[in-house]
C-alpha cells in the first residue's frame, strides 16, 4: 500500500500544477491583457474555470492529507520551517478563492468589480510565487530542525533565497502559459483567440528564461542542481523531452492548433513536475543538519497506510467517473472547430 | 502576547469562522433540492426563482467555507505540528474519507451551478441532494476526528509514542456517534433559522412578497423538525460526556464538589478561585438525571480532578448555558410554528410571528459556536485528552500575534464582505421583483 499512497501523493501534486496551475495562470494572465478584451476574457474565465474550480483545488487538499497521514513528520517538519511562506500562500489562497467568487455572483457591477480583479490578479500572482517557493525551499537543503539557531537561520533563510524566488517565478510563468494554452480552445472569438495566442506565445518564452534563471540561482546559492540532474538520467531524459517539445508547440501555436498545443503543455508541465520529483524521490525534506527526511524514513505504521490506500482507492473509483463526467458536461466541446465562427 | 494564547486564539478564530460556512454548506443544499423539486413537480415559477436565489448566495458560502477549510488544514501543522505528528496517522482516516467527500461535493456543485439547461433536469436535481449528502458526510468525518481528541482510541501510548495503530477504531471512537449525530442536527438548526428570519425579516418589509413565503415555510419546517430533535440528542451527549470526560461535564456544569444526589446550576457565574457559583438557580437531582438518567446518581466534581488537569470553569459553563438556552428558544420556536402551521395559518403571517422568527435569526449560529466552546475549551488543558497537552503540541514558531492578527483582520473583512454581498443579493432581487410587488 505505500506505493499506492505515494502514487496517490505524485499524482494529486501533479493534477493540482495541472488544473489549479492553469486556474491560477487565468488570473496572473489578466494582469496582462489589454483593456478592450478584458471584460471577454474575464467571461471566458468564469466559463473555463467557474464549473470546476473547487474540484481543481481539492488537489492540494487531498496532498495535505496524504502527508500527514501518511508521512506526518514530514507534513510537522515542513509546517514549522516554512511557516512563513505557507502562511503567506494560504492568505493568497484565500484571497483568489473569494475574490474570484465574489466578483462573478455580485448581484451589482460597479466599482468593487474593479477591485475584485485587482485582489484576483495579485492574489493568483502571489499564490504561484510562493508555491514555487516553497517546493524551492524544499530542494535547496537549508531546513534546520535544530532549536538553537537563530530564528533567521531556522524560519527565513530556507526559503528567503535566490533559488526559492526563482522557482516561484518560474511557477507563475508556466502557470500564465498553461492557462493561455486552456484558454484558447474556450474562447469563441478569433479576436480573443488572437490574444491568447499571444500570450501564449509570450508566456512560453518567459517560462524559458525563468528556467534558465532557476539554474543561475541554483549555482548563486551554491546547489549543484546540475549534478542533481546528472545523476538522475531519468530527471534529466524528462528536462529533455519538455524541451525538446518545444518547437512543435510553437508550430502548433502558429497554426492555430487547439487540442496539440493543450497537450504538449500540459506534457511540458508534467514532465518538469516528473523532474523534479524524480531528483527528490524519495527524500522530501532536504535537512541542513541531521537526518533527511524521506518519504520511507517518515512513513506511517503499515495499518494506517493500509487504511490510506484503501480511502484513496475506493474514493479514486467513486470520484473519477464523477470527475469526468463533470468535465464532459462543461469541456466536452474541445474538438470546437479550429477556425471559429465570425460573430 | 503569548505564543501558546496566540495560536489558541487563531484556532478557535479560524474554526469559529469556518464552522458557518460548513453548517451552511451542508443544509442549504437540502433546502435548495427541496424548492428544486416543487418546482420539478409543479412547475411554479417562483419554486424556480427561489432555487436560483438560494443557489447564488450557496456559491458565496461555499467559496468562502472551501478557503477557510484549506486554510484549517494548514493550520494544523503550522500551529500544532507535534499534535499532528502523533494524530496524523491515527486520525487520518476520517481526514481522508472527508477528502473524498469534499471532492465529490466540488464535482457536484460545479454540475449544480453551471448545469442549469446543460445536463437532465432530474440528474441535475440529484446533483443538488448529493451536494447535500456529501457535506454532510464530510461534516461527519471532520468530527470524528475531533471526537477521536476527545475520546482517544485505536492506539496504544507507551513512552510517548503511538504504537499499534488501529484507524478503523480510532474512527469509530466513544465520542464520535454523538458529536456527529448532535453537530448535523445543529448544522440544520442553525442554518433554517437564519434563512426563515432573514425570509421573515424581508416578509415584514414586503408583505406576501412570492418568493419569502415558500421560503420561510421551508426553512422553518426543516428547522423545526431540528430543533425538536436537537436536545434529545443534546441529552445523548451530556450523557456521553459524563462517561468519558468527568471534567468537561464538571465544568459544564460548574460543579466544584463531587455530589450525591447532584443538583443542576441553571446560569450564574462560576468563581473559580472561591470555588462556587454565584447567582445560579439550584435543581435538585436533576444533574445526576441528566448525567446518568438516575436522581440519585453520583457526579463527579472538579475536586476529583487533579488541579492542572482543570479546564477554565468560567468559560465552559457560561458556553454551555448560551447553547442551551438558544436550544431551548429555537426548539419552542418551532414548535409553536407546526401548531401554527397546523391549526391557524393565517398567522403564519402576523407581523408578530415575523418579528419573532427574525429576531430568532442568530441564535442557531450562536448556538454552534457556544457548544464549540464546550467541547474545545473543556477538553483543556489537553489537545489529546489525557494523551498530549496543547502546551506541548505547540510549534516552536515565535510571534505568533501575527498570523493571528493576519487571519482575524482577513476573517473579518470576509464576514463583512459577504453579509454586503448578501445584502446586495437582495436588492437585486426585489430590483427585478418589484413590478409584480406593487400590484399585490
Ligand atoms: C444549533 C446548535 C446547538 C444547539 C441548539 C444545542 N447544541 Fe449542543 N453542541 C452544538 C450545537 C448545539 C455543537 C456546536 O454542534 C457541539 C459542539 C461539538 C459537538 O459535537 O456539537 C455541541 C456540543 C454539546 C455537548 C458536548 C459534546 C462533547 O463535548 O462531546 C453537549 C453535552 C451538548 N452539546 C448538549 C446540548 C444540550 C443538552 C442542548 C439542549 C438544548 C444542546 N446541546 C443544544
Ligand atoms: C466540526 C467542524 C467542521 C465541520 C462540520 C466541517 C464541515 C465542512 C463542510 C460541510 C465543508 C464543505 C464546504 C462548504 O460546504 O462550505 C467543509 C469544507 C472544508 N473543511 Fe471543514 N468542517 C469542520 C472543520 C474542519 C477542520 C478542522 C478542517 C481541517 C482540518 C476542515 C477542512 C476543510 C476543508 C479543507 C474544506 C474545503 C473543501 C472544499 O474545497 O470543498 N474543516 N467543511
Ligand atoms: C468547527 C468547529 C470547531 C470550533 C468552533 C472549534 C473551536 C475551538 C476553540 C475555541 C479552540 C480553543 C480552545 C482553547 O484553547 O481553549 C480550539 C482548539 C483546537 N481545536 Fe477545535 N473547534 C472545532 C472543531 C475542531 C475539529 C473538527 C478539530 C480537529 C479535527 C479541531 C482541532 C482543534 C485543535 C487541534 C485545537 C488546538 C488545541 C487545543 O486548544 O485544544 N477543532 N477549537
Amino acid at each position: 500500500m505505500y506505493s499506492v499512497v505515494v502514487l496517490f501523493l505524485g499524482l494529486s501534486l501533479l493534477m493540482y500544477c495541472l488544473f489549479g496551475g492553469a486556474d491560477f495562470g487565468a488570473g496572473i494572465l489578466e494582469a496582462f491583457t489589454p483593456k478592450r478584451s478584458r471584460e471577454k476574457g474575464e467571461n471566458l474565465t468564469y466559463q473555463a474555470i467557474g464549473p470546476v474550480w473547487e474540484a481543481n483545488h481539492i488537489w492540494l487538499i487531498l496532498v495535505v492529507v496524504i502527508l500527514f497521514t501518511g508521512f506526518p513528520r514530514v507534513y510537522a517538519e515542513i509546517s514549522v520551517a516554512l511557516h512563513i511562506p505557507l502562511t503567506l500562500m494560504l492568505v493568497g489562497i484565500v484571497l483568489r478563492g473569494c475574490s474570484f467568487t465574489f466578483r462573478h455572483y455580485d448581484a451589482i457591477h460597479d466599482r468593487s468589480h474593479d477591485y475584485y480583479s485587482r485582489v484576483f490578479v495579485f492574489s493568483s500572482v502571489g499564490t504561484s510565487l510562493f508555491l514555487g517557493v516553497i517546493a524551492g525551499a524544499l530542494s535547496l537543503g537549508r531546513i534546520t530542525n535544530a532549536s538553537t539557531v537563530s530564528f533567521a537561520e531556522r524560519f527565513v533563510r530556507p526559503w528567503f533565497n535566490w533559488f526559492s524566488f526563482s522557482v516561484g517565478l518560474f511557477a507563475c510563468c508556466i502557470f500564465a502559459f498553461l492557462a493561455a494554452v486552456y484558454l484558447i480552445g474556450e474562447a469563441r472569438e478569433v479576436r480573443v483567440r488572437h490574444v491568447l495566442w499571444q500570450q501564449a506565445l509570450r508566456a512560453n518564452l518567459a517560462t524559458v528564461l525563468a528556467g534558465s534563471l532557476v539554474f543561475l540561482a541554483a549555482w548563486l546559492d551554491g546547489f549543484d542542481l546540475v549534478g542533481r540532474l546528472l545523476h538522475h538520467p531519468f530527471g534529466t531524459a524528462c528536462l529533455f523531452l519538455a524541451t525538446a517539445s518545444l518547437p512543435l508547440l510553437w508550430y502548433s501555436l502558429r497554426r492555430s492548433w487547439v487540442i496539440l498545443p493543450r497537450f504538449l503543455a500540459g506534457f511540458q508541465v508534467s514532465m518538469i513536475l516528473l523532474a523534479w520529483i524524480w531528483i527528490q524521490y524519495p527524500l522530501v525534506v532536504q535537512v541542513a543538519d541531521g537526518q533527511n527526511l524521506t518519504l520511507q524514513n517518515t512513513r506511517a505504521p503499515e495499518a494506517t497506510l493500509n487504511a490510506l490506500g484503501w480511502a484513496l482507492l475506493v474514493g479514486s473509483g467513486l470520484i473519477l467517473p464523477a470527475l469526468f463526467y463533470l468535465l464532459k458536461s462543461f469541456k466536452g466541446d474541445l474538438s470546437w472547430p479550429a477556425e471559429p465562427k465570425h460573430s | 502576547m503569548e505564543d501558546l494564547l496566540s495560536a489558541r486564539l487563531q484556532m478557535a478564530v479560524s474554526l469559529g469562522f469556518h464552522i458557518i460556512f460548513a453548517c451552511i454548506g451542508m443544509v442549504m443544499p437540502f433546502l435548495m433540492a427541496f424548492s428544486h423539486w416543487r418546482w420539478l413537480r409543479t412547475g411554479r415559477k417562483e419554486y424556480l426563482d427561489l432555487t436560483k436565489t438560494w443557489s447564488k448566495g450557496v456559491a458565496i458560502f461555499f467559496a468562502t467555507g472551501a478557503v477557510s477549510g484549506t486554510v484549517l488544514s494548514f493550520e494544523l501543522g503550522l500551529l500544532w505540528p507535534e499534535f499532528m505528528r502523533h494524530a496524523g496517522p491515527i486520525i487520518g482516516m476520517p481526514f481522508s474519507w472527508e477528502g473524498t467527500a469534499f471532492f465529490i461535493e466540488a464535482i457536484a456543485l460545479g454540475l449544480f451551478l453551471y448545469g442549469w439547461n446543460r445536463i437532465n433536469r432530474w440528474v441535475h436535481w440529484v446533483t443538488g441532494v448529493i451536494v447535500g449528502i456529501s457535506g454532510v458526510a464530510s461534516g461527519i468525518f471532520v468530527v470524528a476526528a475531533n471526537a477521536w481528541m476527545n475520546s482517544p482510541a485505536g492506539f496504544d501510548w507507551v513512552n510517548g509514542q503511538a504504537i499499534n495503530v488501529d484507524p478503523v477504531a480510532a474512527m469509530f471512537n466513544r465520542a464520535w456517534f454523538s458529536q456527529a449525530l448532535h453537530m448535523t442536527l445543529a448544522a440544520f438548526v442553525s442554518t433554517c433559522f437564519a434563512v426563515a428570519g432573514i425570509h421573515a425579516l424581508l416578509l415584514r418589509r414586503h408583505e406576501n412578497h412570492p418568493l419569502h413565503q415558500p421560503a420561510l415555510k421551508i426553512a422553518l419546517s426543516f428547522g423545526a423538525v431540528a430543533a425538536f430533535l436537537q436536545p434529545i440528542s443534546g441529552d445523548i451527549s451530556a450523557k456521553s460526556v459524563a462517561e468519558r470526560q468527568p471534567a468537561k461535564l464538571a465544568a459544564m456544569e460548574a460543579l466544584f464538589e463531587t455530589s450525591q444526589p447532584a443538583s443542576l446550576v441553571l446560569g450564574g457565574i462560576p468563581d473559580e478561585t472561591r470555588q462556587r457559583v454565584d447567582y445560579a438557580i439550584h435543581l435538585p437531582g436533576m444533574l445526576g438525571f441528566l448525567a446518568h438518567g438516575d436522581f440519585n446518581a453520583q457526579v463527579t466534581g472538579l475536586d476529583r480532578i487533579p488541579r492542572d488537569q482543570r479546564p477554565p470553569v468560567l468559560v465552559t459553563h457560561l458556553a454551555f448555558q448560551v447553547m442551551v438556552g438558544c436550544g431551548m428558544l429555537l426548539m419552542a420556536l418551532g414548535l409553536a410554528f407546526v401548531v401554527i402551521r397546523w391549526r391557524f395559518k393565517h398567522l403564519l403571517s402576523h407581523r408578530t410571528f415575523l418579528t419573532v422568527v427574525a429576531l430568532a435569526t442568530p441564535l442557531g449560529f450562536l448556538a454552534v459556536e457556544a457548544g464549540w466552546t464546550v467541547t474545545e475549551v473543556g477538553r483543556q488543558p489537553w489537545v489529546i485528552y489525557g494523551i498530549l497537552r496543547t502546551k506541548d503540541a505547540l510549534t516552536p514558531m515565535p510571534g505568533l500575534v501575527y498570523p493571528l492578527a493576519l487571519f482575524t483582520g482577513l476573517y473579518l473583512v470576509l464576514a463583512g464582505l459577504v453579509t454586503w454581498l448578501m445584502v446586495r443579493q437582495i436588492k437585486a432581487l426585489h430590483g427585478s421583483y418589484a413590478p409584480k410587488l406593487t400590484k399585490v
